[in-house]
């Protein structure tokens, strides 16, 4: 293997940082941290759009990588922040599977993904051509999190973590979306959060709860 | 004696031949323990050696053939003796020594089969073992494997009055013969058409893709239900404890390595064109029967029980070398695949010896207290020292710790599990790595189940005060123990002489060779010397040098006298042998871990019972899930075929003439 | 081999046996500050370790020679541990005899005979430390062998020593499965070293113990034995993790003798840096329930397995 340049280092180790806290958030109960990891999910996020910005000279990934830093690192995990503390939910406590059987699914996602990844970044031309497979297997992961997850909250979170592994994912194979296309994005995913917040409300108002089964028991007709 | 023989194939076939004799002069006078204990066993364990000698010597020339005139009209006995068949000779000659040295003190009590008969049984048992290695062709082969079957059946029921024996028996009997049916369909395959049954005629075959591929999912199956991979474990907890220890040795530690030689003579020898991702099929197997093995070993309470799922777990690490050494051999990387083979057969020479010492120590503790269930042993190493002694060093080589020869093979398995992500399969060269960290998870458990054993056996308080009444081994038992710890100690400080030696075979079944010139008697470095290394005679000395060299700077600097006190128990009076933790107990965070993977039935007491009661029992799900149903439709099937059985001649006649004319319709 | 490289591993081993203690020390007294507690002397556990010296031993009436054979061995191990870590130099006379799967089966052998000596009188507290500690062993083991494994896996040997070599002057000065194996190495020392979120250093007679629980029986000579094993595991671990994870410092195959000297003083930095680490990192965290453990330290067992797949993708 020749050298690589430090950039190019600097940029997959993001890419494994970002892995490694998708998988972080697999392994949490405690919402409050899983806020806390996504932030900081974020902000690997932002950096490593600023580095590429940086290689490629391209404004707009500037642009995009301010964007992230606004939405992602600040605002989103500031809304989550509050709503916490004013529904109260700091647990998630047990998750359907648990939590070495949740990640052991997870490495299996992983494997998964990298081996379907393989190909493709054997084709893909662009500097961040192995960090593909990260993207795909953060979003898997995202899943993963969403669905063994008890509480609206931890799946709302897991959600927007899905959006972050999207997000690396265009970025490293094209070099970002369309700024109209990312600021739509950015736009809904903070319309959605206020949405959601809304409901959870809602949701705890008429069941006193944000466990999901409590909605289960819930279904037309029985 | 033998040696003016001449061709070593002629001698070994001379100490077989003598094994048999050996039994038969036992059958002269069955009921005498003196004829049989004093003589023949000790005989035999000299025959073992001999073989063992003869074949080590023979090991790395070429093959030699023999024509044996009696058997069919047309398929006389053919035999052959190659680097393979003499390595697994070695290991039967050698493990087996010990343990007849052992049987000679051990078979003492007359109930059950009579001592005579038992020596026969035995006897013929070890040579079947050695005609099933020399056989060349399928005939020889399978008539040499049932008897094997069959005689070890009636050494595990020679305690034929106890019920549970006699349908672990059965069991072991119906699994035995299912894989021997898989096998004959096996050879039936592998001979492509040529309807000769000699192997020479079937390493000439080509099969094609489907027939070879079926051809080697029938030997999967014969020889794994014999070896005890996962699914076809069932038998294996339920024979090893029945039969007698010695014979449980002789099972565990040679038997399931007979199957495990069957296995790599089909695969790396009698069957051609089979792509090498085959392989990954023994590699799960095996990975999954490693864990379960283990996993469900932890949760035992019967020692021998505990050691028989040991076993599998011994068995399912030599698959997985094994469908680890298919996978290279057919992504071309010749040297790793010589690698992965070389540490089945080092790990299979391990286990012989480890796991015969283990279960020998066993027997001497069943002999001398009379107890099997870890929950009424305990603190036998101040009462039986020699076996307390002897055992630790085979609870300390099966956990795989250096230097002793556990820890080679599980060094030289993830040294070629190293090389499995160049494997050039997609997803199988990001999966095949992971097996690496399964391999030492296994490792770390079966550390966890030997503390477990040793601990509640050996250490400890009595947990009976039948205990105090224990008496240490015999002389003759002592050394048999002693014979097979000797062997762990050498194979594990020796493997530098070994591994080459089992890179012969490697390379005259065309599998890969390893490089020549490794390195010095003392440094293990199979990939060359300026590679991998290993150097165990260093190590140990290092270690035992530090040893030393601590005692002896704490003797010169501290001058304090050592006090004898009884243990401290924070003020809560004395402590007695139900103070301790139980075998159960101790399973306890193995079993939690592992949940799902348990039928468990608990009944925990509530904190009002006036006699609390806590049980817990702990049942296979396979067996439930598979052998069960299975065995009900067997069930319902008979009792639809016991419709024609009305037990009345005529009927029967009737029958009898039906099937006649039918017959005559069909040929005329 | 130059006679430097048997100055390197005789300075290796000593320096092992007289730093390990004040390494222990360190990380009380940052613990003590980060706590607001007045700080134990450095010299702390060299204090403990005389006074038990001249202590008359008690050994329960029921124990085994094992038990009392047991700390040395304990102690010899790692101490031959100490050898095969390249804390100052890669060039270790003594690095072919044992590589670092065999350092792992080193470890594994110390557990074990602290496990089975626990057991040997027959206390309650005693088995039930042992089942603990091998609770812990069963998946910390492994992970400690993956994260291995990735290092080997980058620089294709087995050997500690070529492995923090070839990681030092190879062409990547920054791989990302080393971060995963980096969390995942954390994991198992804070783990295998009786560190806070599994067990807790600082206390005796905790129904949730482990390590102090093993050696309940044991005192005077044995009892400062095995506390110099265990000042000397944590040592060894830190060292691991330098050849690992920040391999810059040591003196390489090419280096000449003063490269030696200048390795004195980067090991000393790097201890005084990861010991205060350590404390931070115990300070922060709260102590796990006993059941939770396996759950962690499966997490780090997993952490390691990622890195892994990591590397096999990404190359590096």
């Amino acid at each position: 293997m020749g050298q690589m340049p430090f950039v190019m280092q600097l940029l997959d180790t993001l890419a494994a940082l970002l892995l490694l806290l998708s998988f972080a958030m697999l392994a949490q109960r405690r919402i409050a941290t899983l806020v806390e990891l996504f932030a900081l999910q974020g902000g690997v996020l932002c950096a490593a759009t600023l580095l590429l910005a940086w290689r490629t000279g391209d404004d707009n990934l500037v642009l995009s990588a301010a964007l992230t830093l606004g939405v992602k690192v600040l605002a989103l995990p500031w809304l989550l922040r509050r709503m916490i503390r004013r529904l109260d939910v700091y647990w998630d406590t047990d998750p359907l599977l648990h939590i070495p059987g949740t990640m052991l699914v997870g490495v299996l996602i992983v494997v998964f993904s990298f081996g379907l990844a393989q190909p493709i970044s054997a084709l893909a031309s662009t500097a961040t051509r192995s960090a593909i497979g990260i993207a795909v297997a953060v979003i898997l992961l995202a899943f993963l999190t969403m669905i063994t997850r008890r509480k609206a909250m931890s799946q709302v979170i897991g959600f927007l973590s899905m959006e972050n592994g999207l997000f690396f994912g265009a970025m490293s194979a094209t070099y970002g979306m369309p700024m109209i296309v990312e600021l739509g994005v950015a736009l809904d995913v903070l319309v959605a959060m206020l949405v959601l917040g809304v409901f959870f409300f809602q949701i705890r108002e008429q069941f006193d709860s944000l466990d999901l089964e409590r909605l289960e028991s819930h279904q037309g007709g029985r | 004696m033998t040696v003016a023989l001449g061709a070593p194939l002629e001698q070994i076939l001379a100490l077989l031949c003598a094994w048999i004799a050996i039994g038969a002069v036992g059958l002269v006078r069955p009921a005498s323990l003196k004829i049989a204990g004093r003589t023949l066993f000790p005989l035999g364990a000299v025959c073992g050696a001999a073989i063992a000698v003869v074949a080590a010597i023979h090991l790395a020339q070429p093959p030699e053939r023999m024509i044996l005139p009696i058997g069919l009209p047309a398929l006389p006995m053919h035999l052959r003796l190659d680097a393979l068949s003499a390595t697994f000779l070695v290991l039967l000659g050698a493990a087996s020594a010990g343990i007849s040295l052992f049987g000679a003190g051990y078979f003492r009590v007359g109930q059950g089969t009579a001592p005579g008969l038992l020596c026969f049984e035995y006897h013929l048992f070890l040579a079947s073992m050695g005609f099933v290695l020399l056989a060349d062709d399928a005939y020889a082969f399978m008539v040499a494997w049932e008897t094997m079957a069959v005689s070890s059946y009636f050494l595990v029921t020679s305690q034929h009055r106890i019920g549970e024996i006699r349908r672990a028996g059965y069991l072991y009997l119906l699994i035995a013969h299912l894989g021997a049916l898989a096998i004959l369909l096996c050879f039936g395959v592998l001979q492509g058409g040529s309807w000769r049954f000699t192997f020479d005629a079937m390493r000439a075959a080509h099969l094609s893709g489907g027939w070879a591929a079926a051809a080697f999912l029938l030997a999967l199956a014969g020889f794994g239900a014999k070896a005890g991979l996962v699914p076809l474990h069932v038998w294996l907890p339920e024979a090893h404890p029945a039969a007698p220890s010695p014979v449980s040795a002789l099972m565990s530690g040679v038997m399931l390595k007979i199957a495990i030689y069957g296995m790599l003579r089909v695969a790396f020898d009698l069957l051609h064109g089979l792509p090498g991702w085959w392989g990954l099929v023994p590699v799960a197997l095996g990975l999954f029967s490693a864990l379960y093995g283990i996993v469900f070993a932890a949760a035992q309470t019967d020692m021998k029980r505990l050691l028989a799922y040991s076993s599998i777990e011994n068995v399912g690490i030599l698959f997985t070398g094994l469908g680890l050494a298919m996978v290279f051999r057919g992504a071309a990387m010749p040297t790793v695949a010589a690698l992965a083979l070389v540490a089945v057969l080092y790990h299979a020479l391990n286990h012989a010896f480890m796991k015969s010492l283990l279960f020998l120590g066993t027997g001497s503790v069943l002999h001398s207290t009379g107890e099997r269930n870890l929950g009424r042993l305990g603190g036998l190493i101040h009462r039986m020292p020699w076996v307390a002694w002897l055992t630790l060093v085979g609870v300390l080589a099966i956990a795989g710790l250096p230097p002793l020869n556990g820890f080679v093979s599980e060094w030289l398995l993830l040294q070629a599990f190293l090389h499995a992500h160049e494997v050039p399969y997609p997803f199988v060269d990001m999966l095949l790595p992971l097996g690496a960290g399964m391999v030492a998870l296994v490792g770390a458990l079966a550390g966890y189940v030997m503390v477990k054993f040793y601990g509640v056996v050996f250490l400890g308080q009595p947990r009976e005060p039948s205990l105090a009444r224990a008496h240490d081994a015999g002389r003759t038992e002592r050394a048999g123990l002693a014979w097979l710890a000797l062997g762990c100690v050498a194979l594990g400080l020796l493997p530098a002489t070994i591994v080459p030696a089992l890179g012969t075979v490697a390379s005259s079944l065309g599998v890969g060779s390893l490089p020549a010139g490794g390195g010095p008697w003392w440094m293990l470095a199979p990939l060359g010397p300026q590679s991998i290394s290993y150097a165990p005679p260093v190590f140990a000395g290092t270690v035992i040098a530090g040893v030393l060299l601590t005692m002896l700077v704490v003797r010169l600097t501290y001058r304090r006298p050592v006090r004898r006190a009884p243990p401290w128990t924070c003020g809560a009076g004395p402590l007695t042998g139900r103070t301790q933790d139980t075998a159960e107990g101790f399973g306890q965070p193995i079993r939690h871990f592992f949940t799902p993977w348990f039928a468990m039935r608990r009944s925990l007491p509530t904190p009002f019972d006036a006699a609390p009661r806590y049980s817990v029992e702990i049942g296979d799900r396979i067996w439930r899930a598979l052998y069960e149903p299975l065995a009900g439709w067997v069930d319902r099937g008979a009792a639809i075929c016991a419709v024609f059985q009305r037990g009345r001649i005529s009927t029967y006649l009737l029958y009898a003439l039906a099937t006649l004319c039918l017959l005559l319709a069909l040929v005329l | 081999m130059r006679p430097i490289d048997w100055l390197t591993q005789v300075l290796e081993v000593v320096a092992a046996l007289a730093v390990a203690p004040l390494f222990q020390g360190w990380v009380n007294q940052c613990r003590a500050w980060l706590q607001n507690r007045r700080a134990p002397p450095l010299w702390q556990t060299y204090r403990a370790i005389r006074k038990l010296f001249h202590k008359d031993a008690v050994i329960a009436t029921n124990a085994s020679p094992l038990f009392r054979v047991a700390p040395y061995v304990v102690f010899a191990t790692m101490l031959t541990a100490a050898a095969v870590i390249p804390s100052m130099g890669t060039r270790l006379p003594f690095s072919p005899a044992a590589d670092a799967i065999a350092l792992v089966g080193l470890f594994a052998t110390a557990r074990m005979f602290l496990a089975l000596a626990a057991m040997d009188v027959g206390t309650p507290f005693g088995t039930l430390g042992a089942r603990r500690e091998m609770m812990v062993g069963f998946l910390a083991e492994p992970a400690l062998l993956m994260v291995i494994f990735v290092a080997a896996l980058i620089s294709s040997t087995t050997a500690l020593p070529a492995i923090s070599e070839r990681l030092a002057t190879g062409p990547l000065v920054l791989s990302p499965s080393l971060a995963f194996t980096g969390v995942a190495f954390t994991m198992v020392l804070l783990a295998e070293n009786g560190r806070l979120p599994i067990d807790n250093p600082a206390t005796h007679l905790e129904l949730t113990m482990i390590h102090e629980a093993m050696l309940l029986e044991y005192s005077a000579r044995h009892l400062a034995l095995m506390e110099f094993a265990s000042a000397l595991k944590l040592m060894n671990y830190a060292c691991i993790g330098f050849a690992l994870f920040v391999p810059w410092g040591t003196a390489t195959s090419a280096a000449g003798p003063f490269a030696l000297a200048a390795a004195i003083p980067a090991l000393a930095v790097k201890l005084v840096v990861a010991g205060a680490a350590l404390a931070l990192i115990e300070t922060a965290s709260a102590k796990l329930r006993v059941f939770r453990a396996p759950e962690f330290l499966a997490t780090a067992f997993l952490f390691a397995v990622l890195g892994m797949l990591v590397h096999l993708l990404l190359g590096a």
